[in-house]
């Protein structure tokens, strides 16, 4: 059994409480949702924070609802929540795709969005979906609430915009009727992290591609995303043409790395092949009846 | 001896003999009632951690433990020092080879056990590690086997006095002079180097001890995960000149052994040392990454292979060399005579002229043990070099690997056949194993559709440029044919460090009926109290729910080495059998009395002696145990009571074997393997208990698809483990395992009591070439011809593009 260093424990009962406590308590304390990054990183003495903060009590957070033009989702909801909403899945198939592919299901039952999104692991899943889907990520601190722009929501691998006192409590995604989106990964095997994986939507007029986002996973694309990619794509024709010069553009815009999971050219020939097969899905998916 | 006759039931439902029932043990499993190590909470019972090294090579300066022993809750820091003075620093490994218990002088691998902890809880112990100071003084490692035994390579085992290389054998086998004159005579010869990765048991449950000594009485008592422990507690005789009477050793329920708990671990004997020094119990467990970091590992053989045919495909010879990292002490646990295992069953399953292998063993720095992990003793090793060299052949001659391998398989008629090193295989009769193997696939069928698949994807324009075309995939159908030698085995030839491979086994027959069987082996989930129930069953009639099997406890079992290699049911099986036989023996002289017969008037029906003839005239069982522990007046000679016990010796190995067959699905595109089929006929003789035999099978299966697509322990240029956690160290799950297809031939051993074979280890040993076999046929279009394990996505689409890594050490 791997035993973490000792540190001290809340359990907030509300977002004004958890902010609350994470200033009280300094840079020090670290707020711990689902647990599945943090607590490994304890037990491996790789983190040791001094306190934690419990979100998971934070049943306010926990919901998948429209709001407008927006679709927002809690903080704390689950990924299993995410794999099963009905809304997520009638505008965008692309979290159910990436949900499938997430881990397991008892990590998926605890795992949350806003720790995921947190986490800022340079291969999660989500983290692709919500960029490629130019989602917005809601914080709250004493100071009040701001919104950043998910692309804009990290500063580097692990690092994001978060700051010390400051709790992310919603993600939102905004509504585009007529879209398709789909999710495309390779793992090493079920559950594991993405070798490389290409998240995308699509909205079609008259056969073109009237706007498009797509975002990668584990390649070392900054904030998750191609926008050359996209800009490549955007006013073309929904053909197998412009996917392959969009792949191509989205190859070469990312800066994978070799490691134990592959080498360099073997991940960006993937972002290529996963590029075309998730926009051709997206397009299929679009012309299908779309969102 | 078949299983299909016609077995009693009991009025538990279960057969009395043979046949399937639900294991015994599972009542206690399923509802997590089992007792493991961890479970066990003694009276004042401390807790120790280890302190491991971060460096794979470095000397030690000095180590500062006054903090650590500042800390409120600690009751001892232990060093390689204070057990220098105990003369416990250093201990025997399995191999006559030494390995340390606490660092001294070097550490030698990364992990390696440095201080020793013990406080009042798991926290504190843990805590306390950081709070010691080692000053470390790095030194150049050896990783790369390949390169340890160069000129001017660093030697790692300066503490064997002279040593000035990292050499630690040589051993060969076969006729050197006859293969190079067969080679030299060939049509075809064709060479490959491979690769079988180092691997890791990592069983469910990691390794730990509880030690107690207790200072009144002098006894040592340690709850131990261990696979032997009769084999331990002579050992911890030996190592710290315990009195080997005051040592009991106590093995509870393992989570998984797969030969992970064969050896003595430092951390044994740590909680040993310990407890001596606080004079508490100490409870020491590892976590996973000191598990899959510092124990037994498996593999890591560096092969080259050679095989020499005629041009229709008469396989004429085979030659190997390979070169084995042992890591920093060469723990490998085997029979000493035997540095490669039982490598000599190389040839495999087929009839060849001649045959020579070599095999040199080095130090490397990394961690030590070797041969672990369900192999039989290295065949594994063996089975998937001359199953991947006669497809290789295979591929060279433009042959159908199924039709090479009929062409070549051993006949019927040359059973007991002396393999071309020496080893006699008991029987077999490989070709009909093979075409029930191919008909259950529906082989050619199969093959129709490979070729389909082929046209369709050339159609769409694939070709060795551009592998992914129209989002084609390739079928692949790989063979394997195994034979295992197992049971290990015969006294005469077998023993570690001196201890002849022979099992106890003690049966009593209470006066009620009821039995209790006393087993020298170990079950780590293999399902022996069910097995060997039954195998009383089988020869008195007694429901198997009235034995009760005893084991683990070498205070109440009788002496015997321990299950690995595949070895209980051939040697403590036939252990069990021999023992119910002489139990019957003595039955059938105390029914004759009660019967006012003679012994010779008798006849042995399931469960009662009856006189020829007269049926009426008749004592069960259960009758003849009150009998015997009555007041009947017994013939001259013979005792009362009911029970017996044997050594049993056997006399050869077993030799299962299987034929199995394995169909991938690969995506050229992003190199990713999907098993769509698994086809698995073994032929271990007669099945005990099918249900259990199918089990093992399964898990083998599933083991062989891990290690053939995603297991591998590597290491990064400085000999830092990079395969330390369950993350990096990939296992397979039930997604990556196709519904599995099982069938059975059944040839009994002749020399074995209940003919059966073993077959614990015949999955792992078998798939692995299947599945590896299975994904280069789907790259034939490329013109790959080999790849090493763990055929992973990356893997795949390099050896695609003529590239395939290495894949022991990652840059």
């Amino acid at each position: 059994m791997q035993v973490p260093a000792p540190f001290d424990y809340d359990r907030a009962s509300s977002v004004e409480e958890a902010v609350a406590l994470l200033e009280r308590h300094g840079a020090e304390a670290r707020p711990i949702a689902g647990g599945h990054s943090l607590l490994p990183m304890m037990k491996l003495r790789l983190a040791r924070p001094e306190r934690l903060v419990d979100l998971n009590d934070l049943t306010e957070l926990s919901y998948v609802r429209t709001e407008g033009e927006w679709i927002a989702v809690g903080a704390m909801t689950r990924h299993a929540q995410l794999a099963a909403s009905d809304l997520l899945a009638r505008h965008y198939p692309i979290f159910q795709d990436a949900e499938r592919v997430i881990a397991d299901p008892v990590v998926r039952n605890r795992g949350t969005v806003g720790g995921s999104l947190c986490q800022g692991d340079p291969a999660e899943d989500l983290c692709a979906v919500v960029a490629a889907l130019g989602g917005q990520v809601v914080l709250r601190s004493s100071g009040g609430e701001r919104v950043v722009a998910a692309r804009d929501f990290y500063l580097g691998p692990y690092e994001t915009v978060v700051a010390p006192a400051e709790l992310v409590t919603e993600v939102r995604i905004p509504i585009r009727p007529g879209s398709g989106s789909a999710y495309e990964k390779v793992e090493r095997r079920p559950g594991d992290w993405a070798i490389a994986a290409v998240g995308c939507f699509v909205t079609l007029a008259q056969g073109s591609v009237a706007d498009c986002g797509i975002g990668l996973a584990a390649v070392g694309a900054n904030g998750y995303c191609a926008p050359q990619a996209e800009a490549q794509l955007r006013g073309q024709p929904a053909t197998e043409e412009s996917f392959r010069a969009a792949a191509e553009a989205a190859a070469a815009g990312c800066r994978p790395q070799s490691d134990q999971r592959g080498p360099e050219d073997y991940k960006r020939d993937l972002v290529r092949e996963l590029t075309r097969r998730a926009l051709r899905r997206a397009a299929a998916r679009a012309m299908a009846g779309g969102a | 001896m078949s299983t299909t006759a016609e077995v009693p039931v009991s009025p538990a439902g279960n057969p009395i003999g043979f046949g399937r029932m639900l294991r015994k043990e599972d009542q206690r499993f399923l509802r997590g009632q089992g007792n493991y190590l961890d479970d066990i909470k003694l009276p004042g019972m401390l807790h120790g951690a280890i302190l491991r090294s971060p460096f794979a090579h470095a000397r030690i300066v000095s180590i500062d433990t006054s903090a650590a022993e500042a800390h409120p809750k600690v009751k001892a820091v232990i060093t390689g020092k204070i057990l220098e003075g105990l003369k416990l620093a250093w201990m025997p490994t399995l191999s006559h080879d030494v390995q340390a218990v606490l660092a001294t002088d070097k550490v030698r691998f990364q992990g390696q056990e440095v201080a020793f902890v013990v406080a009042e809880d798991r926290y504190s112990a843990r805590d306390a590690l950081e709070l010691i100071q080692v000053e470390y003084d790095p030194l150049p490692p050896v990783v790369d086997a390949r390169r340890a035994l160069e000129e001017g390579a660093p030697v790692i085992r300066d503490d064997i006095e002279g040593k000035k290389d990292n050499h630690i054998f040589d051993w060969e086998a076969g006729d050197r002079e006859a293969t190079d004159r067969v080679f030299a005579g060939a049509d075809v010869v064709v060479a490959q180097d491979m690769l079988y990765p180092r691997v890791h048991p990592a069983p469910m449950e990691t390794c730990g001890s509880i030690a107690h000594m207790d200072r009144v009485t002098g006894q040592l008592t340690a709850w131990s995960t261990t696979q032997a422990p009769h084999a331990h507690r002579t050992l911890y005789a030996l190592v710290a000149g315990l009195p080997e009477h005051k040592v009991r050793i106590i093995s509870p329920d393992i989570g998984g052994g797969f030969g992970n708990k064969v050896g003595i671990y430092p951390g044994y004997v740590l909680a040993v040392v310990g407890s001596i020094v606080t004079g508490r119990p100490v409870k020491w467990v590892e976590d996973r990454s000191e598990n899959l970091t510092s124990t037994s590992f498996a593999r890591d053989y560096h092969m080259h292979g050679e095989i020499a045919a005629s041009r229709d495909g008469k396989i004429l010879g085979l030659r190997v060399k390979v070169l084995a990292d042992h890591g920093a002490f060469n723990g490998t646990a085997q029979p000493t005579k035997f540095p490669a295992g039982f490598f000599h069953i190389f040839p495999g399953s087929y009839d060849l002229e001649a045959a020579h292998c070599q095999v040199t063993g080095v130090y490397t720095n990394k961690a030590p043990g070797g041969v672990a992990y369900a192999c039989s003793f290295r065949v594994t090793e063996a089975v998937y070099l001359v199953e991947r060299m006669v497809d290789v052949l295979a591929d060279e001659l433009g042959m159908d690997p199924a039709e090479l391998r009929r062409r070549n398989l051993l006949r019927p008629e040359q059973f007991p056949y002396t393999n071309k090193t020496g080893w006699v295989y008991d029987s077999g009769n490989y070709a009909h194993t093979l075409e029930v193997a191919l008909e259950k696939a529906g082989y050619s069928e199969l093959r129709r559709r490979q070729e389909e698949g082929r046209a369709r994807w050339r159609a769409a324009g694939g070709s060795p440029e551009n592998p992914g075309a129209g989002g084609q995939h390739l079928m692949g159908i790989g063979i394997s044919f195994f034979t295992e030698g197992v049971g290990a085995g015969p006294k005469k030839h077998m023993d570690i460090l001196g201890l002849g491979m022979a099992d106890g086994c003690e049966l009593r027959v209470h006066p009620t009926g009821k039995a209790q069987l006393r087993l020298s082996v170990q079950t780590q989930g293999q399902g022996h109290e069910t097995t060997f129930a039954q195998i009383v069953a089988h020869e008195l009639g007694i429901p198997p729910e009235d034995v009760e099997v005893i084991h683990g406890d070498t205070d109440n079992t009788p002496f015997g080495l321990g299950t690995y290699g595949s070895r209980s049911t051939p040697v403590s099986g036939a252990a069990a059998a021999v023992v119910s036989r002489k139990v019957r023996d003595k039955a059938r002289i105390i029914a004759a009395a009660a019967l006012e017969c003679s012994p010779d008037d008798l006849e042995w029906e399931l469960g009662r002696w009856q006189v020829k003839g007269d049926p009426d005239k008749v004592k069960t069982i259960q009758e003849i145990a009150m009998l015997s522990h009555g007041t009947l007046e017994l013939p001259e000679g013979v005792e009362g009571h009911l029970d017996a016990s044997v050594v049993y010796d056997p006399p050869n190995l077993t030799y299962p074997y299987g034929a199995y067959i394995c169909v991938v699905d690969v995506d050229p595109a992003t190199g990713r393997v999907q098993v769509e089929r698994f086809i698995a006929v073994d032929d271990c003789g007669p099945r005990i208990n099918p249900m259990i035999v199918e089990g093992q099978v399964h898990g083998g299966l599933a083991d062989g698809v891990g290690m053939a697509l995603m297991e591998a322990i590597q290491f990064d240029s400085s000999g830092n483990c990079v395969s330390g956690s369950l993350m990096d160290y990939l296992l397979p799950t039930s997604l990556d395992c196709p519904s599995w297809e099982l069938g059975e031939t059944v040839t009994p051993s002749p020399h074995h009591p209940l003919g059966a074979k073993g077959v614990g280890e015949s999955a792992t040993v078998g798939s692995p070439p299947a599945v590896v076999n299975a994904v280069i046929d789907a790259l034939e279009p490329f013109g790959v011809r080999h790849a090493d394990m763990p055929l992973t996505p990356a893997q795949v689409w390099l050896a695609i593009r003529g590239r395939p890594l290495r894949t022991d050490i990652v840059e």
